[in-house]
């Protein structure tokens, strides 16, 4: 008999401790339920690196465990936050509309109500009415419920043509980039009903808690961050660690050889594809609310790229591994480019960072896949495990 | 001879000097005195003999006098009836002899009536001073003239444009004459044969102008009626529903007073909230008017009550659209007209369709052979080498900055160009090399991984060329003799660079198809490719080898951003666009391959454009559909359109 | 006695090359088979052609009882159909242990689903404990495949395929890089596998076939030269006259 899941993964229960740790922490010293040492905005930019470290975890789970470089995933996790940016761009002008109605002699009908808030959303693109893309934006539960399917039926169709064919490796690289860009590029016209390149804006208000503060809201969605990342890092660790994964990773290293044994490559690559479209789904739900607004331009083939960076720099086929490239990368990108770091003047040059820095990011990526193929998980294992050893 | 005494005349009719050698019998004054009452009046009926009479007189003081007539500037001494050209001084006129222009005394307000005529005989007037102009002895004010006949046409110069014809010498010039005789004959001819001729004239022509001249006979305009109209040339019937909608038929009938308007739902909305009483309207209470069936009924109780317009009913307002006839009429009554008009239009509609693909395939190739151009590095790089070089973008936009700052120190645009070429190869293989060097060799096992670390070299380089060269576009001038367009007709032109553009293309694949299958160094690159250890075994250095090939794909890439950036903004981003289209263009056409990448860039130019005809005002989903195409296309055809076949294939 | 995998007149073309040109071979349900040739006679093209690497232009391969034919179907339908290839290079999977890579390789139900609920049974341990006392790894379980030898490496293919329980062995070049005492273990491996199953070898080194003791077919230029015991053929002189050139 095996053993439990937990007791052979001690790791997932660090981790998950850890995770625990900090959430709780950061509620303590945040300004909406503690001490007030943490602003607002920077627990916004924790609940949104943790939603990052969420679709990191998707993707080492896609790349660095089953071997697809997907240029696809930040696509899929932009899908996500389009679906839920659906439902709180329709709900919150539903409320604007309603309240602008109130005092009108007549109550609305529904036509009125539906044109209202199409003149309010697409004023900006000069449409009047509400595009048959938004015909569920009305319901929470069906675009909570496209949160996953979306991005999971684009993953299907796409990977099961794809695998069918036996594109991999880089073929299928270029291919998936190919979509995203298909897809940022359709997201970027005015007629595609999802309001051209002004993206879906003013998420960060949630219809129906207009008197919660924000400072409350972005520890709710710092929880729920949270609590999406524990759960899919439960769930990717449990699927690697099995038999599946041990097939997923044999598919990574011989996909020919997998085939003879008389597994069929291509479901267990639909599968691990869908299943990860749908978790960068998830978590683009929950990031672009804190974000506040998205756009086509977050869709962009070059954000799955530095997707793969991330987790490249973290650490591939591990998932802290994945989830500590995706921290220190974007936490540190955002430290950089916010100008705080002071400026090295060099007497004939001053280098601010806020230019240099991914100047630096670039090089020093090349480093990383030169000197440290394993990343930072690798140089983190072989220094303290080894060390143990 | 009699040319220096017309252009003496002519010098004359300019007031530079007085010219007594025109004083003779019979002037412009004799001619006008004549038609004294019919002048003075201004009745058209009487002028037209009047005017008939100075254009025939073949006197140069004629055409003056008829402008300044036309001008309302033309006075009559109300003493002796002489006519005067009068310019006003202190509190009358100061007079000047209309044959000779010779100072004719001064004359007080009241001696004096100003010629006003009206606007029918103004347009006599200008018909006769077009027949002057026409006639002019300058090809270019000729010219001129019949530029402005062609802008304000009018029925009146069909007769002079006609003389003219028959008058003018200059070949082209007569050419341009008789389209517009054409036209005219089109719009203004009485004669309805002659008319139907000028129309088989312009079948098939694609200018502009026989577009301009034809559209009118074939503007419908639609009307509706209780029966079809009798006499009307009727463009064809339609039916409600299937021609037009339903609510187009009934503002039809609304325009022509057949059925009053319908009740609108914010009419009906007005209506209730001027009648709420007591909380509720037509006795339904407000709270409850929040559907459109409630406020419906609501309405009917006003109605009824008399307090507001009864509505139509659906049923009612179905019978009464199918008791009328509905139809699209022509302006032009005769039917023999528009039916020639249709036939010349379609005709011409065929042959500018023609014409538009024809255009279409120009601009398709150019595309094509921007993307070839854009890719072929990478067919080298990524085809034969297999290494995925995410920095290729980043290299192209290396090329157009070197060709930038070229600009900077050479100020001739054809030398600078010449000089940026070769630099820009230098420059980008030179990057290549280090890049291979210092990188990609130690990656060579690992694919994906060289597109991770190529990636971050793109970062750094683009960042890098920001901060060197700001975010502002920098000009990349292409020299005077590539501006401009090689214009075929109306609808097919194609401009110089994008003809340059093409060229290069051809160069590039004839050098890059010669170098590898005709040179040592094409040898051995096709060796290493397909067997390093075997191609090392026999003396063949392959680290040299990838080397120089890398070098050569990345200096390749630099040409191609001189090239790119003639037409484009040279920004840190400009590789950015490019870069996804060239891995497709290789996938596509078959890696491996130059005359793959070839097929890609073709394939993929052709159907960009093809989408974009289809839905022109849109670009950006022409590119998803095509993009999309592409990525089926792969599914059904993995290895591209030039695909290797068995082992060699090393599946 | 019926035949287990029947191929008759089967011809590849690779860009007009004939790599097989109109094959027949025939193997019966418990037997070992030689496959011998020179370089470029079709061997490793006839073994892609069972499994379903490459699709013939013409011909017929059919399987079992019911003689299925194989054309139609994927490689991974025709490896749990029974038919196990063990590749010339050793392919083991090196970033997992010996255990886990017989526990992938264990007959059992290879679906995405069936495989993400699976849960190790007592008897599937034991099973591949089994295997490994068989194939000579039993203490090697727990360690990663990257850290075997070389023969280790080739034994530990085998013992996955063994694990597959396939109907039909088609082995490519087992004994190449190995030991004089590696290729005894081999032997005995395949002779003993033959027992219970068809096991067919293609082989370069003429020792090695004639210590398998075994029917042996002859492939030249992509057509069956001669087919008999090692000694027939070798005085064939058409068999000569290829291996030693004319």
């Amino acid at each position: 008999m095996q053993r439990s899941f937990i007791a052979r993964n001690p790791s997932v229960l660090v981790f998950l401790a850890a995770l625990a740790l900090f959430t709780i922490l950061v509620t303590i010293l945040a300004e909406g339920a503690g001490a007030g040492v943490i602003s607002t905005s920077f627990v916004k930019t924790l609940g949104k690196t943790l939603c990052l470290c969420l679709v990191a975890v998707a993707m080492d789970l896609v790349w660095g465990y089953c071997g697809i470089l997907s240029l696809g995933h930040f696509a899929f996790f932009g899908l996500g936050g389009y679906m839920i940016g659906m439902w709180l761009m329709y709900a919150r002008t539903e409320e604007i509309v309603l309240s602008a109605n109130a005092g009108a002699a007549l109550p609305m009908t529904p036509q009125e109500l539906s044109d209202g808030i199409a003149a309010q959303i697409f004023g900006v693109v000069g449409g009047s009415e509400l595009p048959w893309v938004w015909s569920f934006a009305h319901s929470l539960p069906l675009q909570l419920m496209l949160i996953l399917l979306l991005p999971g039926l684009i993953a299907l169709v796409f990977g099961w043509l794809a695998f069918r064919s036996r594109v991999a490796g880089v073929y299928l690289s270029i291919l998936t980039q190919a979509m995203t860009l298909a897809l940022s590029l359709w997201l970027f016209q005015n007629d595609s009903g999802l309001r051209g390149n002004n993206g879906l804006s003013g998420l960060q208000n949630i219809p129906g808690l207009a008197e919660v503060p924000q400072a409350t809201l972005s520890l709710w969605f710092l929880w729920a961050s949270a609590f999406a990342l524990g759960g899919f890092y439960l769930l990717a660790a449990w699927v690697v660690s099995g038999k599946f994964g041990s097939v997923i990773r044999a598919i990574r290293d011989d996909e020919a050889r997998v085939r003879f044994l008389g597994y069929s490559v291509e479901g267990y690559k639909l599968f691990v594809f869908t299943l990860t479209a749908m978790i960068a789904g998830i978590a683009g739900a929950l990031y672009y609310p804190q974000a506040g607004i998205v756009n086509p331009a977050e869709i962009a083939p070059i954000a799955s790229i530095y997707l793969a960076v991330w987790v490249a720099i973290g650490g591939r086929g591990r998932l802290w591994g994945a989830v500590l490239g995706a921290a220190a990368v974007s936490l540190v990108s955002s430290w950089f480019t916010s100008g705080q770091v002071p400026a090295v003047p060099l007497g004939f040059y001053t280098v601010e960072w806020t230019d240099w820095w991914l100047v630096l990011l670039g090089f020093g990526f090349v480093a990383v896949t030169l000197f440290a193929p394993n990343g930072l998980a690798g140089l983190v294992e072989r220094i303290f495990i080894r060390g143990a050893k | 001879m009699r040319i220096l005494i017309s252009l003496l005349a002519f010098c004359a009719g300019l007031w530079l000097a007085p010219a007594p050698l025109a004083a003779q019998e019979g002037g412009v004054q004799a001619i006008l005195q004549q038609h004294r009452e019919a002048v003075a009046s201004g009745s058209r009926r009487g002028v037209e003999p009047a005017i008939n009479a100075l254009k025939a007189s073949g006197l140069d003081q004629a055409r003056e006098v008829l402008e300044v007539w036309q001008a309302r500037e033309l006075y009559q001494r109300a003493a002796d009836g002489l006519f005067f050209f009068a310019a006003p001084e202190g509190d009358g006129f100061r007079l000047r002899d209309i044959d000779t222009g010779a100072d004719a005394g001064f004359a007080a307000k009241a001696e004096m009536t100003q010629l006003r005529p009206s606007g029918g005989v103004r347009g006599l007037i200008g018909a006769a001073l077009v027949a002057f102009r026409l006639l002019d002895p300058d090809p270019e004010d000729r010219r001129t003239a019949l530029a402005a006949l062609s802008r304000s046409p009018e029925a009146g110069h069909l007769e002079p444009l006609r003389d003219a014809v028959a008058a003018e010498t200059d070949p082209a010039l007569r050419r341009d004459m008789e389209r517009l005789e054409r036209a005219l004959t089109i719009s203004f001819d009485r004669d309805e044969a002659a008319r139907i001729e000028a129309i088989g004239f312009f079948e098939g022509d694609t200018g502009l102008d026989a577009r301009a001249a034809l559209a009118p006979l074939v503007a419908t305009t639609r009307g509706a009626a209780v029966s079809a109209p009798e006499g009307a040339n009727i463009a064809r019937i339609l039916e409600p529903g299937d021609d037009l909608s339903e609510e187009e038929a009934w503002a039809l009938l609304v325009e022509a007073g057949l059925a009053p308007a319908r009740v609108t739902k914010a009419d009906i909305r007005a209506a209730l909230e001027a009648n709420i009483e007591g909380g509720a309207a037509g006795g339904v209470p407000v709270r409850d008017l929040g559907s459109d069936a409630a406020r419906e009924r609501a309405y009917a109780a006003l109605a009824a009550a008399g307090r507001a317009q009864p509505t139509v009913t659906d049923a009612e307002a179905r019978a009464i659209l199918d008791d009328h006839v509905f139809f699209e009429r022509y302006a032009e009554p005769s039917p023999a007209i528009t039916e020639a008009a249709e036939a010349a239009l379609a005709s011409i509609t065929f042959r500018v369709g023609a014409m538009q693909a024809a255009d279409l395939t120009l601009d398709a190739l150019s595309l094509a052979s921007i993307y070839f151009l854009a890719a072929i590095g990478l067919a080298i790089t990524f085809g034969v080498m297999r290494v995925i070089n995410m920095a290729h973008g980043e290299f192209i936009m290396m090329g157009a900055y070197t060709g930038y700052v070229v600009q900077l120190f050479v100020p001739d645009y054809t030398i600078s160009i010449l000089v940026a070429l070769p630099l820009a190869f230098a420059v980008t293989f030179g990057a290549g090399v280090a890049m291979e060097r210092l990188v990609i060799r130690w990656l060579y096992h690992r694919p994906l991984e060289t597109l991770l670390a190529t990636f971050g070299i793109s970062i750094a380089l683009q960042q890098l060329a920001k901060n060197v060269f700001g975010t502002q576009a920098r000009p990349l001038t292409a020299p005077g003799w590539l501006d401009g367009a090689l214009v075929f007709n109306d609808i097919v032109a194609i401009s110089y660079i994008r003809i340059a553009i093409f060229v290069m293309a051809l160069v590039f694949l004839a050098l890059l198809v010669f170098v590898l299958n005709r040179t040592r160094l094409g040898l051995e690159v096709r060796a290493v490719t397909q067997n390093p250890g075997m191609a090392a075994s026999m003396g063949i250095d392959p680290d040299r080898i990838n080397m120089l090939t890398f070098g050569l794909g990345s200096g390749i890439a630099g040409v191609a951003g001189v090239a790119i950036g003639l037409f484009a903004q040279v920004t840190s981003e400009l590789g950015q666009g490019y870069i996804v289209q060239s891995f497709m263009t290789v996938v596509v056409g078959g890696v491996g391959n130059i005359f793959g990448a070839l097929a890609g860039a073709t394939l993929i130019g052709f159907l960009q454009k093809g989408i974009e005809w289809f839905n022109p005002s849109n670009t950006l989903a022409a590119q998803t559909y095509m993009i999309l195409f592409i990525i089926l296309f792969i599914q059904f055809r993995p290895k591209g359109i030039i695909a290797l076949k068995g082992r060699a294939a090393g599946d | 006695m019926s035949a287990l995998l029947e191929v008759s007149g089967v011809t590849v073309t690779f860009d007009g090359f004939r790599a097989i040109n109109d094959l027949s071979f025939e193997i019966g349900p418990a037997e070992l088979r030689a496959v011998i040739g020179p370089n470029g006679a079709g061997k490793t093209t006839f073994m892609d052609i069972v499994t379903g690497k490459t699709k013939p232009d013409t011909g017929r391969v059919l399987w079992g009882e019911e003689s299925r034919s194989l054309l139609r179907m994927s490689e991974a339908e025709i490896a749990r159909a029974g038919v196990g290839r063990k590749f010339q290079r050793p392919t083991v999977f090196e970033d997992q242990s010996v255990f886990d890579n017989l526990l992938l390789a264990l007959r059992k139900n290879r679906s995405p689903f069936g495989v993400l609920f699976y849960r190790r049974s007592a008897e599937d341990k034991a099973r591949v404990e089994a295997l490994a006392a068989e194939i000579g790894l039993a203490d090697q379980l727990g360690r990663l495949a990257a850290e075997l030898s070389h023969g280790q490496k080739q034994w530990l293919e085998i013992g996955m395929l063994l694990a597959q329980e396939p109907r039909l062995l088609l082995v490519d070049e087992p004994a190449a890089g190995m030991t004089p005492a590696e290729r005894e273990h081999t032997t005995d491996l395949l002779v003993q596998a033959a027992k219970t199953r068809a096991v067919v070898v293609v082989e370069h080194d003429m020792e090695f076939v004639r210590r398998l003791d075994c029917k042996v077919t002859v492939l030249h230029e992509g057509r069956v030269l001669a087919e008999g015991s090692l000694d027939h053929v070798t005085r064939n002189q058409e068999v000569i006259d290829v291996y030693l050139g004319r």
